[in-house]
């Protein structure tokens, strides 16, 4: 790897390609990508070295406009893709691009398996509730009874809760940030890139087309302070108008409290722990629907992150190891086995 | 009583019992010593899809094959001189195999009632008259055995499965082999449970003792080292084979090998085989399915590495939507069939060649690909390093298709050294500086062949992907100019291998004449026997077996002229046949089977017979 370019500071504008931009006006994807080319300078990482990988959907275009190398493979095989990427490369920064349908439905299996094995790679998962680019029919996500073109009496389907299923799946970073809000969008891409080993960042993306405002509730400024809650490591759960509502444990269970009737103060409170795999667990339950009465608000942020081994150092490990044991390989020997005779 | 050792050319023996009666392993074991000795070997494992079918049933008979001979020998042997019957069941099942005035061996002890009854006898086989037309052997292997391993202290099951040895030992015997190789190979297989060591080579001895103390024959059988060409030979099978070509190819090529791959019959071998040489820096990747397996092959194909995925028919239909998107990539992989029956899960331990179709056009879409074939266990080295050298030097995926038969059969083979192999020809994009023209990631060469651009490779970032590509820029384009072109350019540039592979020989017979026999992969050795046989008797006949499918040999429509007739054997319902007259409008005639086994060189002859006087 050449060295001499490190010196030059990359800009956003490095990681744009000539290729014109062809999602829908107004779709959420475009923050996405740009607040993706904006943290990219600041990972210091080459552009040479940095590896975009898409499935199939409106998410998947993603790496034609980025200026990094690319492939849109086929539809919910990214995550496959990129584990045998990882596994010949694992110097590389490799980032999935996958929507709801990629990943949790046509690609649900290579999903948790590669949560489960932990390489190395941040995957974001654009979640808009619906599939766009088949033009609307609703997704492992969309909730029950919703009405689609494809569910005109509404949908059947009980929606996955991509956090609990990731955690499900042992995953070592799970996290959950919106088209809208970039400055947390930001910090989140930059955690999720900092952490080592399987990132799985859901983004909550809105399709202005096909699913407009499905998570206005969260990103709309009027009921935002009170449906979204904005996990901070080492600070309480605080979320409502003024800050006025905390969440805490009481017994192990998550209990809504007033902070403003003088009965709790913030000392009160759940204390977020990202290393905290049991707290994770209740966070992704946070989950209701948010037209019920008495819902938690949903989470967003960093639920979780932990150190394991990945995937792709074990197994140059275990070449080293075999190396050790057994010198490097000798075609002639290997070919000539340990059993031979000669006519002569 | 001093016996008489009696000379023989060739022997063919099928080892018969329950699925859990260890009959593969000893078929093994008689083979590598035989081929150690130097006898030519050429086998045939034939077993059910239960790990342990219905003990005692028909269904659960386990069956290994096996010619060995002072000659050369091509198959497995059509009809059998010897069978050793653990059981009822294995009788009933291979007594048709077996020649008339030949030898059998029976385990009394698997002639009860109750085996009696599940083989579906009504009365013992052995007290027919029939019988008198072979020469029966009974011992009571169980009992021996017992007594054999009376003081060891071992239980009554790991003494039961101890008998496939004492065979081992009597016909080690009645055909004068060492025992030596087998006991190696028992202190390896049992290095860490020793008192088994012990039993198993005891038991291997008093077989061997058996035979020469018992009464049971008054001649024993010497069958001497076969003049194969000068060379140093070891005994290999088809998947191992297969492993080692990849393994060869990776060398040669500089690039480390990634193989992906699911678990499946009768390709599993190969992963197995590979795990053992990690120290030759193969990754080999158990990926979650078949799907995987492959993407997983070209996220390693796009990363620089030798990508390499394998299964059988219904893995392979999985695969293919990411084949297609290999062709779309052209990138180098290799994608390997182990063909078994089909369709669906099929006939999973049994071979065919039925999916030349799905090689060919079995992808959505125009999607070329090259087809390679091997056609014997020791071949499929060849034909391995073979579909690496071109998936590598012509950037795109290619099919190896290899066979249950071939995969599992074993064979002398002369191995070649590390010098001896072709030399495989990397080429990389090159580093672009700031001045220098744009990195057009399908610009071609004369062959018509891409740059393989490698993740880490400054100002070669670009991005490949399943949608059409623009001509030279790869950029998506709906052109339909530009789709029409892309199309027919990934056809040239697969037919244009056809410029850098060798032409079609001859194996046997003349030039021209009145029959051609034309085959692929496995039936390369029945097919050469047969010719043996119809050109000692003077007919018209050639035979000239594939090793190049798609694209064909420049000079194959040629031959093809020079025969009045053309004869295609296939292990399926016709396949190619059909390409065949398709693309040289010949009126070749099939030969087709599609029973789960190989053909019988009767058959071939018949056939030929047939064609040649009609």
């Amino acid at each position: 790897m050449t060295t001499d370019t490190a010196e030059i500071k990359l800009t956003p504008k490095d990681f744009t390609t000539d290729q014109e931009v062809r999602w829908c006006p107004g779709c959420g994807d475009y923050s996405i990508l740009k607040q993706v080319q904006s943290i990219l300078p600041e990972t210091g990482v080459n552009k040479e070295d940095i590896v975009f990988i898409s499935g199939i959907g409106c998410s998947s275009r993603f790496p034609y406009y980025m200026d990094t190398f690319g492939m849109h493979s086929i539809h919910g095989r990214a995550t496959a893709v990129a584990s045998g990427l990882k596994i010949a490369r694992p110097e590389l920064s490799v980032w999935v691009i996958t929507g709801d349908g990629d990943s949790l439905s046509i690609g649900g299996n290579h999903l948790i398996h590669t949560i489960r094995r932990n390489f190395n790679m941040n995957i974001l998962l654009f979640n808009n509730e619906i599939y766009g680019l088949t033009k609307g029919q609703y997704s492992p996500t969309s909730p029950e009874g919703k009405v689609t073109k494809s569910t005109p009496m509404g949908s059947l389907d009980h929606p996955f809760n991509p956090m609990a299923l990731c955690l499900g799946a042992d995953a070592t970073f799970i996290a959950r940030a919106m088209d809208r809000d970039v400055k947390h969008l930001r910090e989140v891409l930059v955690r999720a890139n900092d952490h080592i080993g399987t990132s799985l960042l859901e983004i909550y993306q809105n399709c202005n087309v096909f699913n407009d405002g499905a998570f206005e509730i969260y990103t709309d400024k009027g009921s935002k302070k009170e449906e979204a809650l904005f996990l901070e490591e080492g600070q309480p759960l605080v979320f409502g108008n003024d800050d006025n509502k905390g969440i805490l444990l009481d017994n192990g269970t998550p209990k809504v409290v007033r902070l403003d009737d003088g009965m709790y103060t913030k000392e009160d409170l759940w204390i977020h722990d990202s290393s905290d795999k049991h707290k994770a667990y209740l966070l992704t339950t946070f989950f209701d629907n948010p037209s019920l009465e008495g819902h938690m608000p949903r989470p967003f942020g960093v639920f979780y992150a932990q150190d394991r081994f990945r995937y792709e150092e074990a197994m140059y490990q275990q070449l080293d190891l075999a190396v050790e044991r057994k010198g490097e390989g000798n075609l002639d020997k290997l070919l000539r086995g340990e059993n031979t005779w000669t006519v002569s | 009583m001093a016996k008489v050792v009696e000379e023989k050319r060739v022997v063919t023996i099928v080892f018969a019992g329950d699925s859990g009666d260890g009959i593969q392993l000893t078929g093994t074991q008689f083979t590598n010593t035989s081929a150690l000795f130097g006898n030519d070997v050429s086998t045939f494992p034939n077993y059910p899809a239960e790990i342990r079918a219905p003990q005692g049933t028909v269904a659960g008979v386990s069956g290994f094959q096996l010619q060995f001979g002072s000659v050369e020998v091509y198959t497995a042997g059509d009809i059998c001189d010897v069978l050793v019957a653990m059981n009822a069941a294995a009788f009933k099942v291979n007594l048709p195999r077996l020649k008339k005035s030949g030898t059998i061996i029976i385990n009394t002890d698997g002639f009860n009632a109750k085996d009696l009854r599940l083989a579906g006898y009504e009365s013992s086989p052995l007290e027919d008259k029939s019988l008198e037309d072979y020469r029966t052997i009974s011992i009571d292997v169980t009992k021996l055995t017992a007594a054999a391993l009376v003081d060891s202290g071992l239980g009554k099951k790991e003494v039961e499965r101890s008998r496939n040895m004492f065979v081992l030992g009597f016909l080690y015997y009645m055909y004068n082999r060492e025992i030596a190789p087998t006991e190696k190979f028992i202190k390896e297989k049992f290095a860490k449970a020793p008192h088994l060591i012990d039993a198993n080579i005891k038991v291997l001895k008093a077989g061997y003792n058996f035979g020469d103390t018992s009464e049971t024959f008054t001649s024993r059988y010497n069958v001497k080292a076969a003049k194969l060409p000068v060379g140093t030979y070891r005994n290999i099978m088809g998947n191992q084979a297969t492993a080692l070509g990849l393994v060869a190819a990776s060398q040669k090529a500089g690039l480390d090998l990634f193989y992906g791959s699911y678990p499946i019959t009768p390709a599993s071998d190969i992963l197995h085989e590979l795990s053992k040489h990690k120290n030759f820096g193969v990754k080999t990747f158990q990926a979650e399915d078949e799907i995987a397996a492959v993407c997983s092959t070209i996220g390693a194909s796009f990363g620089g590495e030798l990508g390499v995925t394998a299964s059988s028919g219904p893995g392979i239909a999985l695969k293919g939507e990411a084949i297609g998107l290999a062709v779309m990539l052209e990138l180098p992989m290799v994608v390997i069939n182990v063909q078994r029956g089909g369709p669906s899960t099929g006939l999973p331990t049994k071979t065919e060649q039925a999916d030349l179709m799905q090689a060919m056009y079995g992808r959505n879409g125009e999607a070329p690909m090259p087809v390679i074939s091997a056609s014997s266990p020791s071949d499929c080295f060849d034909a391995a390093f073979e579909a690496c050298r071109i998936a590598i030097e012509h950037m795109t995926p290619v099919f190896f298709l290899s066979d249950g038969y071939m995969a599992n059969g074993s064979e002398p083979w002369k191995f070649p050294t590390t010098d001896e192999l072709k030399e495989i020809k990397v080429v990389h994009a090159k580093e672009r500086k700031q001045d220098d023209p744009e990195f057009l990631p399908y610009k071609r060469d004369e062959r018509l062949v891409r740059e393989w651009a490698l993740p880490g490779t400054k100002g070669l970032e670009h991005r490949i992907g399943g949608i059409e590509k623009e001509w030279d820029t790869g950029n998506i384009s709906y052109n339909p100019e530009n789709h029409e072109r892309m199309v027919k350019v990934r056809a040239a540039k697969v037919a244009r291998i056809a410029d850098s592979i060798p032409l079609q020989t001859i194996d046997s017979g003349a030039d021209s004449g009145k029959v051609l026999v034309l085959g692929w992969g496995s039936t390369y050795g029945v097919i050469k026997t047969a010719l043996k046989e119809c050109l000692e008797e003077g007919l018209e006949v050639s035979h000239a077996h594939l090793r190049y499918i798609e694209p064909f040999p420049k000079n194959l429509g040629e031959i093809i002229k020079k025969f009045d007739k053309v004869l295609i054997p296939e292990m399926n319902n016709g396949q190619l046949v059909k390409i065949i007259r398709d693309k040289f409008l010949v009126d070749a005639k099939g030969l087709n089977k599609i029973k789960g086994i190989p053909f019988s060189t009767p058959e071939i002859v018949l056939a030929i017979k047939e064609l040649a006087h009609a």
